[in-house]
Parts: structure tokens; sequence; C-alpha cells
């Protein structure tokens, strides 16, 4: 586009207005309307979780107080008390953790600090197939291998069904997340640290657990806390493995290690009440079927409160390097 | 602190040996006697690749020797495996022999932490550890098996920051990250975590390449300093410094073989003012002139 130097062009001005570019603002607009759905779904379920759980607090039978505060969870007899099943739901947590943190981390480090690039490249996908793996199958590994080879370990004082082996599985469950993330928050720490520390005399395992482990901690973190709120939220290892049975329990009269807090008997979770519950023929509108949205409530809010706690990790305790 | 290491694994030589076998490269008065490293017709290679050929040379007590050549020379190669760290590198192989006292650094029973332990780094980019800079001087005393009190570890502490000359900068706030020094300061606060170790040499790659003059002008002094104690060995990039610091140069040149493989390969190792004022070797006076590299 030449224009004669010093001559005004008169259609200069033409030349540089705005095009409509409709199309442009088509895509834009599709794009943002994406992106609206799915916050417009988030809102939609938590609609649907409070107003259902406002009909079920507003229930004669039910009072906010027994909800958060009684010990006996038995919607048969009317009694609402939460802490059966969260009491199920921690301790499978726990469990699964005591297994995936260790497990996790330790495969982290092989992958991240030991193993050579060819060992690292065909172990790092067969550890993310599992996660593949649907997790009816891992609930039919607790109850048929997991279950009986923990019987023939403990003896009979191990149920049929038992947090333990769910606990257990579980936990192999998110070994995975728990290594692909602390994988990428050790691979993520500079390697002049580790060439500082090898420098100084360090052997392998000293800069290994000792400089870059501490580095990354912030990312480890995370990942063990996402790694949780994956475990509270598992459905249907628990629903298969730990039993439909609420663990109710009363502070005062049962022993705390011999029954409450016991890994070898069963314990209802909130997922699992939920998913069994949700399946059978119960009808609407009755209590029954407005506490599973309670519970649901319930449970969001926790993982809610882990995903915005790992967040929390990640943004305070964010190491810079340089 | 103790300028001969604390031989647990590495004796130190009671006599010299080979002794023709570095004179050859360096070829002045200092060549007698035996050097606190020296390395023998040592190959440096990258899987196939031939990064360094054939470094004969021997490096003095208690001396700076820099290493300067053009870029792709092979002299952070040569550095690099003269305290294994090129181990840390997979492909990475050295042929020929690397003496530290006399003994070979790469004899299969030798292990490579004992080696660095004894020959610290001070690497191109200060890198101190995200942690305080107490814990930073700390750290390698403690996995080196430090077993004294409390007290004695400030004193050590204390003592190597003095030995580095920052002591005085940072005496109010050794609990603050090492991160938070300016880069000069991290430059010397990453010295100062060496020197703690009790090493008897320090190998430094190209230490002040990320500073501005005047931090240079402070680790060059320091330097100078710690030459009395502990056998420097330094890359630069800068033949100005290389004058000013070291009492014996090596340049090395690169060439380029019938493949295009670029190796590196020593061309002359000399007393630093000989080497700069009348060398001995065509590439070296093309070199320092300014006409390449």
């Amino acid at each position: 586009m030449s224009t004669e130097r010093g001559v005004h062009d008169a259609d200069m001005a033409r030349q540089l207005a705005r095009k409509p570019r409709r199309f442009e603002r088509l895509i834009v607009g599709s794009l943002f309307i994406a992106g609206a759905i799915s916050i417009a779904i988030t809102i939609g379920i938590l609609w649907e979780l409070g107003s259902e759980s406002l009909l079920f607090f507003l229930d004669d039978d039910v009072t906010l107080g027994k909800f958060f505060f009684s010990t006996e969870w038995s919607p048969q007899a009317g009694s609402f008390g939460i802490w059966p099943l969260i009491l199920g739901t921690m301790l499978i947590t726990v469990i699964a953790l005591l297994v995936a943190i260790p497990v996790g981390l330790s495969a982290a480090i092989y992958l991240s600090e030991y193993a050579s690039p060819r060992v690292r490249n065909f172990l790092k996908p067969v550890l993310e197939i599992l996660v593949g793996i649907p997790t009816v199958v891992f609930g039919f590994f607790a109850l048929t291998f997991m279950t009986p080879l923990l019987r023939s370990i403990f003896g009979s004082q191990v149920g049929f069904f038992n947090v333990l082996s769910a606990g257990i599985v579980v936990g192999l469950l998110i070994v995975p997340l728990v290594s692909s993330l602390a994988e990428d928050a050790m691979a993520a720490v500079p390697d002049s640290l580790r060439q500082a520390s090898y420098g100084l005399g360090a052997s392998r395992l000293e800069t290994s657990l000792r400089v870059v482990v501490p580095a990354a901690l912030s990312g480890i973190a995370a990942g063990v806390v996402v790694a949780m709120s994956r475990a509270v939220g598992e459905t249907m290892v628990v629903t298969l493995a730990s039993g439909a049975s609420p663990r109710n329990f009363s502070l005062a009269d049962d022993s705390l290690f011999g029954y409450i807090l016991s890994p070898f008997e069963g314990a209802q979770t909130m997922t699992g009440y939920i998913a069994i519950t949700a399946s059978g023929d119960i009808s609407y509108d009755t209590i029954d079927y407005n506490s599973i949205f309670a519970i649901g409530l319930t449970l969001f809010v926790i993982t809610l409160g882990l995903n915005s706690l790992s967040r929390r990790i990640v943004k305070r305790f964010r190491q810079e390097y340089e | 602190m103790t300028d001969t290491p604390d031989a647990t694994v590495v004796t130190p030589p009671t006599t010299v040996p080979n002794p023709g076998s570095g004179a050859a490269e360096s070829g002045t008065s200092s060549a007698q006697g035996t050097g606190v490293i020296e390395t023998e017709n040592m190959d440096v290679f990258y899987g196939d690749f031939k990064a360094v050929a054939d470094v004969t040379m021997k490096f003095a007590f208690n001396e700076i020797s820099a290493l300067i050549g053009p870029s792709g020379c092979g002299k952070s190669t040569v550095l690099r495996a003269l305290n294994r760290m090129n181990d840390l590198i997979p492909s990475a192989r050295v042929d020929g022999e690397v003496r530290y006292h006399g003994a070979n650094i790469y004899d299969p029973s030798v292990d490579p932490v004992e080696i660095r332990r004894r020959i610290g780094m001070v690497f191109q980019k200060p890198n101190p550890f995200p942690k305080s800079i107490y814990d930073n001087i700390a750290w390698g005393a403690k996995i080196n098996g430090f077993k004294g009190s409390k007290s004695d570890m400030r004193d050590l502490v204390q003592g190597a920051l003095e030995q580095a000359a920052l002591w005085d900068e940072v005496k109010d706030k050794l609990t603050e990250s090492g991160l938070s020094l300016s880069g000069g300061q991290q430059q010397r606060l990453c010295i100062a975590r060496a020197i703690a170790t009790q090493p008897d040499v320090i190998l430094m790659d190209e230490p002040c390449s990320a500073l501005d003059p005047i931090a240079t002008l402070r680790i060059e002094e320091l330097m100078l300093e710690l030459k009395e104690n502990y056998s420097i060995i330094i890359v630069t990039h800068n033949m100005q410094q290389a004058a000013r610091v070291s009492g014996k140069t090596a340049f090395f040149n690169v060439e380029l073989d019938t493949t295009g493989q670029r190796t590196g390969y020593l061309v002359e190792f000399s007393p630093t003012d000989e080497l700069f004022t009348s060398p001995r070797m065509k590439a070296t006076e093309d070199y320092i002139t300014g006409r390449f590299g």
C-alpha cells in the first residue's frame, strides 16, 4: 500500500478504520459460553444440594444439632447423626494416606532422582495407567484379594467388610496421584541446587532427601492434599469392601481402639451411604432421600476445603529458587 | 582451617609419581615436583562425542590456575572432570588419569562423594540453597559428618563467612534466606559454603560471569586471599581476570575433525605473565590478541 511521500492521503482514515470481524466475535462468544456452562453447572449442583438439604433439615425428626453432634446414623430409627459416616470416611482416608504417602513419595524420589531416562519413560506411563483402571475393579480387588489376605494375616478378628482392606486399596488407587504430582514438583527443582549439593560432597540420597524434597515440599504437600480429597470422595471401593453399616458409636461406652477406631471392623462412609441409598428403592421426598443431599453437601464442603487448602499451600510456601 | 585434607581415602603421596609426565605440556620450572591435581592423557567423552582430548597438566598447590579459551573448547568440561562432577551426566566418560595427591580419582574403588568433599566447587550462577544463610553454610558441614557442638558450628559458620569476606554484611541476618542476598553476596555465600566443608582445592566455573564489575572485583580479591590456604582452579571467559588473579594459565582451543565434531585440546599451560606477554604457541597469541574467540 504505497502512498506518495508528503502527500496527504484522503483515504487513510478509512483504511485505518476498525473492521467488524464478526466471525472472531462469534468464536469469542462461544468460548465464553463454554466457560460459563461449567460455572453454571457448579451453581446448579450447589442449588440442588442446598435446596434438598434444606428440606432434610426442615424435617421434624432432624435438627442441626443432632446432625452435627449425634454419633448414631440409623435412618430407619430416625437417627441422623453424621459422625459415624464421617468416622468411616476419615478412617479409610487416613489408612489410604498411610499407604499412599510413603509409597507415592518413594516412587517419586526414585523416578525423579534415580531412574535413568529410559526407565523413567517406561515407568511413568505404567504408573499412570493405574489411574485409568475403573475403581470398581479396585473394589473387587479389595474384596476378593486384600480382605482374604488380611484375614490370613490377622485371623478372624478381621471382618468380611473392614476399613483396613478398603483403606489400603484406596491408598493404592491414589499412589499414582501422589507420585505424579510429587515427581512434577521435584522435577521443577533446578539442577543447580543438585549440583551445589553434589559439589559439597553430598551423596545422592542426601541430595534427594535434604535438598530436593525440601525444595519441592509445597508441591508435594499440595499433591498429598489433592490425593486426600480423592480418597475422601472415593465411592466404589468403599461401598464394596467396607460394608453398608454405619459404625454407630458411643464415646462413653465403646472402646476407642477396640471398636471406634478399629481398622478390622467395617464402616460405611459418606459416599458409600449415598451410593447405596440412591441406588435402592427409596421414594422421592422421603427423609432418607433428602438425607443423601445433606451428606453430599457435607462432602462437598470437605473436599472444597481440602482443595482450597492445597491452593493455599502452593501459594504460601512456593519456593523461589533464584 | 587447614590446607591439607584429612586423608581417609586418598593418601597424599610420599614420592613423586611420574615426574616427567606433566612436564611435557607445562614445560617450565614450576613443573618440577608434584601438583595437587594432575591429569595425564585425559579424554572426556559425552557418549560417542569426544569433548576434550589428551589433556596432560599439573595444578600446583596454593596457586590460582586459570583455564581460558573460546566457547566450546571444553574448559568447563575439564574443570568438572577434576572432581567428578561429570559423573552426574549419565553419558559422560573419562579416559586417562586424573590424580589427586597422587591417587587416580577415576579408579573404580574411589568414591566420588569423597572426591567432592575434598575438591569443592563454585558455579557460574550463584546457587544458594533456599535455606537460611546460616543453614547454607552449616549444611555442607553437617553432611560431611560435623560432630561439634552448636557453638562449634556457629564458629565454623562465622569463620567461613569471614574467609569469604561476607560476615560483616550478613552477621545480623543469618536467619534470612540465602536468596535474599544480592548476586555478588550470593556468590560469596557459595564460596563460604564450599570453604566450610574444608576442601583443599576449590574449582570455580566462571564464578563472576553473572556479576557486575564491583562484585567481580570483590570475588577476585577474595580469591587472592584464599590462595594462601587453598589451591584454586578457575574457568573464565575474561582474559583480564585470568591475568589479574592467576599464577598459571592454560589456553584451550577447539578443532573440528573431518566429521564435524568439535573437540577441545590444551594448547599451552604457562605462567600467566609469560602466556600473555610471550605465548609459545601461535594459536594462543591469536586468541589473546583478539584475532579470534
